[in-house]
């Protein structure tokens, strides 16, 4: 196959696409963080992340067209306000959401499928009221265009650079508030014992509806981040949700450690795949895979060891 | 007291009135539409379609929700302007035409339920509908079944003709061998990188395409990729066009990932105005979602590009603007759309009647001259006879003509030699 290529070339193009796996393995994290959160942590099946993420996209849209009339000598820099607003955006909606709807179907997280697979609809109709049906096309300022020049015949693309940095930033910040922060210990205490937590003095209904907005605010960043690879319209969520669940389930529940070993083998097998054959073919394969071990693991690759 | 918010309302409706009356002796000397003068009911209809004295009824069948409401918006619209223009001019055979719409919902099988309904309970005497493959397929027995008339605007893979359907889109051949042969010749190209999303349409464009670059063109096809719809990610793919360094990449990616595949070619630095690409699926409708400086420089090859230079186009773009918005983009589909309704009412005239098998007799040979594309005939095969041009894509998200066919190209749904 690679019979009439140069070593060089070769070596460049293996170095390019082994990067371009760091990149699959970074946007995987991160649309895989916040599920994890809101599956790992709470139990809750949210079906209706990827419009959470459209909503950080949305706003990623509205700021840099803001930006554009109002303010464009500081366009160059508008994306990081945006995700901050897209943060905020989707975490006020999820902790709206947890409110209104979630959390009357704690003791029933199977019906979480049905209400939050609702919500999804309802949110995509929504978009297409307010934002129109067709896509809309995000500006982004220049110096976030185009890619780096490593040698003469390695480049690697600058928004790729830009994911990995965010995803990397973003797993330090959630781990730390998880395993180190006084927060995250509460959490851990709910999702292990509800109701002891409650009796040692633990407001579970703020836990719960913080972590829930944590989890819907972190995919709000990444739909803002995703602007710079895909597609925004009302249903471009779509694209996302069901790699986002595979990657959370693949990597055991209720484990931050397993979602970030299980994108990196998912993304790192399917982009290995993809540059040797086909890349439906690459899919089928890497589905496969993920469902054998999941016959042999169904707890997924780490999972918490706690007596039932 | 009742009578006094009264008094208050009826000054002011008063005044109205009066300058209604006032402008009444100029409205009556506009040349305004009658309808109820055309030929008597029973003569134009003679199978029971939704036909009055002064109405006939038509359905619009695309979906508005959904995944494909992004794509099918346009030829709503598109459908939507052309009713109201022919009306403007008088209607059909002397009757108001009069729209049914109904919403596919971007589900093939509600796609079927909802003709079935146009068909059977409203008796439409024609169907403006349908986008995807999937959807026309599933409507296709339908409208075969209860002898309905469906006008499909999509380009689309051909190995298809019915009665029942007037294709308004190009088929493959008509739309691709026209646009590989400029490529070869103007850029020298031989060496050719496929790639599509996985489904019938880009499969079957892209074997057509094949065999005419191996077969005719004498060149090579270096790579055929197929994404799954709906991919995000094209790293991959985009090293391996790297690395096989190909004269010309073809692509009928679709959809959302149409926008993530050229953000992602665009940063890893391959540079669209000196790598040719050539693409069949990105319309100005696609590019308002992948963004102008992402795909700038790429070439384009159909038959409809908003910017092109005719009177008739001169008249569509503006009143299409007025009529859905001044920022809305028309695409080649959206075109396409607009010509079922006209077609139709040529059809109908030429007929002299609104029965649909008099119209799938009467509809080979008719012409329609006021064509945004230019000009436009009904093929015995009832696809449409239409040039093909290729266009340069611009930052502002419009295409530049480069290329049109001298003459019209004949549409061939079954070609040979390329199956």
């Amino acid at each position: 196959m690679f019979g009439e290529y140069s070593i060089g070339d070769l070596g460049s193009i293996f170095v390019m696409q082994g990067f371009a796996g760091l990149i699959l393995f970074s946007v995987y994290v991160l649309m895989a963080l916040g599920l994890a959160i809101i599956f790992g942590q709470m139990g809750v099946i949210n079906m209706a992340h990827g419009e959470f993420m459209i909503l950080g996209a949305y706003v990623t849209w509205m700021t840099s067209n803001l930006f554009q009339s109002f303010l464009p000598s500081l366009f160059s820099g508008y994306f990081f306000l945006a995700m901050m607003l897209a943060f905020l955006a989707s975490g006020a909606l999820g902790m709206l959401v947890e409110w209104v709807l979630i959390r009357h179907l704690y003791k029933r997280p199977l019906d979480t499928l049905l209400a939050t697979w609702g919500l999804s609809l309802m949110l995509q109709q929504a978009y297409r009221s307010i934002f129109g049906p067709r896509e809309v096309g995000v500006e982004l300022p220049q110096w976030m265009l185009g890619s780096l020049k490593v040698t003469d015949s390695i480049e690697v693309p600058i928004n790729g650079v830009f994911v990995m940095g965010l995803t990397v930033l973003i797993t330090i910040v959630v781990a730390y508030v998880l395993y180190k922060s006084r927060w995250g210990r509460q959490v851990r205490a709910v999702v292990q014992n509800r109701i002891m937590a409650g009796a040692v003095g633990i407001n579970t209904e703020k836990v719960d509806r913080f972590t829930f907005g944590l989890g819907c605010g972190i995919a709000g960043i990444a739909g803002s981040a995703f602007t710079m690879i895909g597609s925004t319209g009302p249903t471009s969520g779509q694209l996302y949700i069901v790699d986002t669940f595979l990657v959370v389930v693949f990597g055991g529940a209720a484990s931050l450690l397993g979602t970030i070993a299980s994108a990196f083998s998912i993304s790192q097998t399917q982009s290995t795949l993809e540059f040797f054959m086909s890349g439906s073919m690459a899919k089928v394969l890497t589905l496969l895979a993920v469902v054998g071990i999941l016959m042999l693991r169904p707890q997924g690759l780490f999972a918490l060891k706690v007596r039932k | 007291m009742s009578d006094e918010p009264n008094k208050d309302l009826r000054s002011p409706l008063r005044r109205k009135l009066l300058m209604g009356a006032a402008a009444l002796p100029l409205v009556s000397i506009l040349p305004r539409p009658s309808f109820g003068a055309g030929p008597a009911t029973a003569t134009v209809n003679t199978t029971g379609l939704a036909v009055t004295d002064t109405e006939v009824t038509v359905g619009i069948l695309h979906s508005a929700t959904g995944t494909m409401a992004i794509s099918e918006t346009g030829s709503i619209q598109a459908e939507k302007l052309a009713i109201e223009q022919i009306n403007a001019a008088g209607g059909v055979l002397g009757r108001k035409i009069k729209f049914i719409q109904e919403d596919g919902a971007s589900d093939w099988p509600t796609f079927a339920e909802k003709a079935k309904k146009l068909l059977v309970n409203d008796k439409v005497a024609a169907i403006m509908g349908c986008w995807t493959s999937a959807s026309r397929k599933a409507v296709l027995p339908v409208v075969e079944q209860y002898n309905g008339m469906l006008y499909y605007p999509t380009f689309y893979e051909g190995l298809e003709q019915s009665k029942n359907v007037i294709y308004t889109g190009q088929e493959a051949t008509q739309q691709i061998l026209a646009g590989l042969n400029w490529i070869a010749k103007e850029k020298g190209a031989k060496s050719f990188f496929f790639i599509g999303s996985d489904y019938i349409w880009p499969r079957t464009s892209n074997k057509i395409a094949r065999k005419h670059v191996e077969n005719v063109l004498k060149g090579k096809v270096v790579g055929e990729e197929y994404y799954a719809l709906g991919s995000t990610q094209f790293n991959s793919v985009i090293n391996k066009i790297k690395l096989t360094k190909p004269d010309v990449i073809f692509t009928d990616v679709v959809g959302g990932s149409n926008v993530a595949f050229y953000k992602q070619l665009k940063a890893a630095g391959v540079d669209l105005s000196k790598q040719a690409l050539l693409t069949i699926s990105v319309t100005e409708d696609e590019i308002d979602g992948i963004g102008g400086e992402n795909i700038a420089g790429a070439y384009a090859c159909m038959k409809y590009f908003q910017s092109l230079d005719n009177a008739n186009n001169k008249n569509f773009v503006p009143a299409f603007k007025k009529a859905w918005g001044e920022k809305t983009v028309i695409g080649d589909v959206t075109q396409a759309a607009y010509l079922g309704p006209w077609l139709w009412k040529l059809t109908c005239e030429k007929a002299g009647s609104f029965d649909v098998d008099k119209i799938a007799a009467a509809s080979a040979g008719v012409e329609f001259k006021g064509a945004p594309e230019g000009y436009v005939r009904i093929h015995e095969n009832h696809h449409l006879w239409s040039k093909t041009r290729v266009g340069r894509a611009k930052l502002d998200g419009q295409f530049e003509l480069i290329f049109e066919t001298a003459d019209l190209v004949e549409p061939d749904p079954f070609p040979k030699g390329y199956q």
